[in-house]
């Protein structure tokens, strides 16, 4: 068994609403609510869920782009929730990020080779040589043809630019990436390029993956464990085959379903999930997705403590007694 | 086989840009049976809003403008018709769904007053039947507390109430064809399901023809009959749903349908891939583009290949290099149990 490289323990992160003409606070969005993970070395954890669910928060949050409000990270047996900016720097080095709108997240203003150059410059890595040789074999790696360096990030197409972007995360040779809906922004055929290099680099540098996705057709292809993620909370993890094969939490059922299959003969009666995904500033007291489906148990679950709990080998589900079977729910609270 | 609603022959639609004319839309045509939802599929910048925008004449103009081809929606050239006939047809017998509902509904103004405003504007009813048709509109798509939602502005609903606010409004005025442009691409997964249901259950009850555009291959076969695939401003495949999903023909459909990553099948260490990108449009070459695309040097690129029929009701532009009999990407089979 190999050791967790990330090991996130009941992570909450608030952000607090003011309002009013003294703004003060008024209550808070919990954008992640008591969140454990762990992702292993060369491991890839995918993390699903709709829009507003949080896993983006997450995501920012091992990075401590947003700070955390209670609950512990650790990278590599470190404790990282507390470091300072100038402590955060070896582990920033080591933990990479990879945003959803290359367009966005790339300067339009620096060419491609000052994009890359630029985290080697911050972290004093080589001389001008070579950090030239590192970033033109950058570029090799994430299949841009030599001559990209000194052209801007508008002269891409979206997906040679996610390749950019891919390629500056991978500048100072990180352990783990966190990608945050690298593919989404990206046409199907585009799509299915980059996704294929992201396996490829992992199988070359050993690299762990956070993917963060909404679209489960992609998490499952590129993940080892899937987490699911409903309003600030994880309602299930598994292998990424059990998830698919027996879903156990009804969120993870319902978007499973949801989901179009490209295959006309298999018209499948979706299961319809009424309403949304409700507003983390004002969340349901009990059991978030019971309350959605009008659950007729909704009201045992106003106030109550929900665990996680092993149901088969490194299947884990909320016990959550609206969404989940009345065996597991047993065998998860007794 | 059923009557045409709408019949488009050989459009052209062209923007003007620093490099001189372009043609985002390349002799396209097509056409959409009463009663039947067809899906225009393809990449973005493929053309395919483009097409739908030309139909309704809403091109940004004057910088878009239709050159070649007619439009004929029930039998009339809408490239003919007067300004003022058009309207009556853009809204009222032709509805349309936009992708991003913030972005169509006015901000400022209040559900009720915007529905309102869409009914009377090609309906003679008075203020008060506009209201109470709003009403049941609302209702109809399945908004819960219509009332109260009459008076609420945009932003204070969800994405997905917004979404059917738009539907309420197309609707409206009872069209004969509703132009849905991505209409679920903005929405969550569970919510696209709510809305996709809904615009069907609305097609059959009102025997409404659709045009469904998207970019999403698990639409397209869970909610159309007929597929238009679309490729750098021409089309590339028409066919009936069941028999593009079965048998495509053109390299570029069976290259798309072999790159979606799919939950009913086992994960692949890798996936089929498309090489390349599609050219920039101003570099767009007469002859094939998908040929262009792969860099194929035996491809004539002053040659423009003829649409062939191949079976009844299967189109496909022939080009002798990306229509083969054995099939240059592999489609595979879906596995059966989940």
């Amino acid at each position: 068994m190999s050791q967790d490289l990330l090991h996130i323990s009941d992570l909450k992160v608030h952000f607090p609403v003011r309002g009013g003409i003294l703004s003060r606070t008024r209550g808070s969005v919990k954008a992640v609510d008591g969140v454990s993970l762990q992702i292993k070395e060369g491991e890839t954890l995918g993390l699903v869920g709709e829009s507003g669910c949080g896993k983006s928060t997450l995501g920012k949050a091992i990075l401590r782009l947003v700070d955390p409000t209670s609950g512990v990270i650790q990278y590599a047996g470190r404790n990282i929730t507390q470091l300072k900016p100038r402590q955060m720097l070896p582990i920033r080095e080591r933990v990479q990020m990879v945003f959803q709108d290359p367009s966005e997240s790339l300067d339009p203003r620096m060419s491609v080779g000052e994009l890359l150059m630029e985290p080697l410059v911050i972290y004093g890595k080589g001389n001008a040589v070579e950090r030239k040789q590192w970033v033109a074999a950058l570029l090799d790696r994430v299949g841009l043809p030599a001559k990209s360096i000194d052209k801007f990030p508008h002269e891409f197409s979206g997906g040679q630019r996610q390749r950019v972007g891919i390629a500056r995360a991978l500048a100072l040779n990180p352990k783990l990436i966190v990608l945050d809906e690298p593919v989404s922004a990206l046409d199907v055929s585009v799509q299915s390029q980059v996704l294929n290099l992201l396996r490829e680099l992992q199988v070359e540098l050993g690299l762990s993956y956070l993917f963060i996705a909404h679209d489960l057709a992609v998490v499952k292809h590129l993940s080892d464990r899937v987490a699911v993620m409903y309003l600030g909370k994880i309602v299930e993890t598994a292998h990424a085959q059990d998830l698919y094969k027996d879903p156990r939490h009804a969120y993870t059922k319902a978007l499973i379903d949801s989901i179009p299959v490209p295959d006309p003969t298999q018209k499948r009666e979706s299961v319809i999930v009424p309403g949304e995904v409700p507003s983390p500033l004002n969340p349901p007291a009990g059991s978030a997705f019971g309350h959605r489906m009008n659950h007729p148990k909704y009201e045992e679950t106003i106030g109550m403590e929900m665990m996680m709990g092993e149901i088969a080998p490194d299947h884990f589900v909320v016990a959550d007694p609206c969404c989940v079977s009345e065996e597991d729910y047993k065998a998860i609270v007794f | 086989m059923s009557e045409s609603l709408l019949e488009i022959h050989n459009l052209v639609t062209s923007f003007q840009t620093d490099r001189g004319w372009v043609r985002a839309v390349d002799r396209v045509s097509f056409d959409i049976p009463v009663g039947k939802t067809v899906g225009l599929v393809g990449e973005s910048g493929c053309g395919k809003s483009v097409t739908a925008m030309s139909i309704v004449d809403l091109l940004p103009k004057p910088a878009g403008q239709v050159l070649e081809g007619e439009i004929l929606f029930e039998g009339k050239d809408l490239r003919q018709v007067s300004d003022r006939e058009l309207q009556k047809v853009r809204g009222g017998q032709i509805g349309i769904i936009f992708q991003e509902p913030m972005a169509a509904l006015n901000p400022v103004h209040r559900i009720g007053k915007q529905l309102v405003e869409a009914i009377r504007l090609h309906q003679k009813i008075s203020h008060r039947n506009a209201l109470k048709k709003a009403l049941s509109l609302l209702t109809e798509v399945g908004i819960p507390a219509p009332e109260e939602r009459l008076s609420a502005y945009p932003h204070q609903l969800s994405g997905g109430m917004r979404q059917r606010v738009m539907i309420a409004i197309a609707l409206s005025c009872d069209p004969k064809l509703l132009i849905a442009d991505e209409p679920t691409t903005a929405l969550d997964v569970t919510v696209q399901s709510q809305i996709l249901d809904l615009i069907q259950k609305l097609q059959k009850e009102r025997g409404m023809s659709t045009l469904l555009i998207t970019h999403d291959l698990g639409v397209v076969a869970q909610c159309t009959d007929e597929v238009v695939v679309m490729y750098a401003g021409r089309i590339v495949e028409r066919a009936r749903t069941t028999e593009l999903f079965a048998h495509p023909r053109h390299a570029y459909t069976q290259g798309l349908l072999a790159s979606i990553p799919r939950l009913d099948r086992e994960p692949q260490t890798e996936l089929p891939t498309i090489p390349g990108q599609v050219a920039s449009i101003t570099d767009f070459v007469h002859g094939c583009r998908f040929c262009q695309r792969l860099e194929r040097e035996d491809a004539d690129p002053d040659e423009r290949p003829t649409i062939k029929n191949i079976a009844p009701m299967h189109s496909v532009e022939n080009c002798p290099l990306c229509v083969t009999l054995t099939p240059q990407y592999d489609v595979p089979r879906p596995v059966t149990h989940l």
